[in-house]
């Protein structure tokens, strides 16, 4: 400790390992997560097949979702997108993500939007007739320091008509 | 500086970071507020910068008692034989 620079350096040193301790901490906040979401189905605009074969449709949705349980001190924002998931015979699982939005603080937790699929839906082939399928609102809570936790729900009995419209 | 306020340096570096530490991360959990914990943090790094770092005079309440130069050229030293080595003197 006899110079300017060795006590500079030493001061600097500890201090940044004191933050990276902080952070750890900090890291570990977790809240009592009860998140609700629901989804309806309210049209579907249309539903062709396209020129090279495969399946679209375009619906119009009502997302209605509670996440606001979700965010801490610790949260930087939260991902959410929703994506209709069905099965095929060439595919066990198919994903489709057909909207997302990037919610910055609590009080924009708490949402009910309505419109038409932000993303296509074309299916990889022509499966999509009297199709069932389950929409999923996926989360990801993403931190401000530390581990990125994702989730989702489930909502299952959704399915598209027998023809083309 | 002198010894003991090398010491005394060094340990209010540590309390005075540990300190800010405990309290920002209080406020800032009190506050929910990350960007408050954060902001007391620096602050308290800040002032124990300016309190530990620069040479205060309340570091050197016990100086070193170095040799004046006229007591040091009436007791030279022996010379040695066959080679000379010459020590410079510590500042």
């Amino acid at each position: 400790m006899h110079s300017f620079g060795y006590r500079a350096n030493s001061l600097l040193t500890f201090a940044v390992t004191i933050l990276a301790f902080m952070c750890a901490i900090v890291s570990f906040s977790f809240s009592n997560q009860t998140p609700s979401a629901q989804i309806q189905i309210l049209n579907i605009n249309w539903f062709q097949k396209q020129p090279h074969g495969n399946d679209e449709v375009s619906l119009t949705l009502n997302i209605t979702a509670d996440l606001q349980s979700l965010f801490t001190w610790n949260t930087k924002q939260v991902f959410a997108f929703v994506a209709a998931e069905y099965k095929t015979s060439k595919n066990s699982l198919n994903q489709v993500s057909l909207w997302d939005a990037i919610i910055p603080e609590k009080e924009h937790a708490k949402f009910w939007i309505q419109i038409s699929n932000k993303y296509r839906f074309i299916d990889q082939g022509y499966n999509l007739r009297r199709k069932d399928f389950n929409l999923t609102l996926h989360w990801h809570v993403m931190p401000k320091t530390g581990k990125m936790f994702a989730d989702k729900i489930v909502m299952s009995g959704y399915s598209l008509p027998d023809a083309y419209r | 500086m002198d010894w003991q306020g090398q010491k005394l340096a060094e340990q209010l570096m540590q309390i005075l970071l540990l300190i800010a530490a405990v309290v920002a991360f209080v406020a800032g959990y009190t506050t929910a507020s990350f960007r408050t914990m954060m902001l007391i943090y620096a602050g308290g790094v800040g002032v124990t910068t300016l309190i530990t770092v620069p040479n205060w005079p309340f570091f050197n309440r016990h100086p070193l008692k170095w040799l004046d130069p006229s007591e040091a050229e009436k007791h030279p030293k022996p010379e040695v034989a066959v080679s000379s080595k010459k020590k410079s003197s510590k500042k």
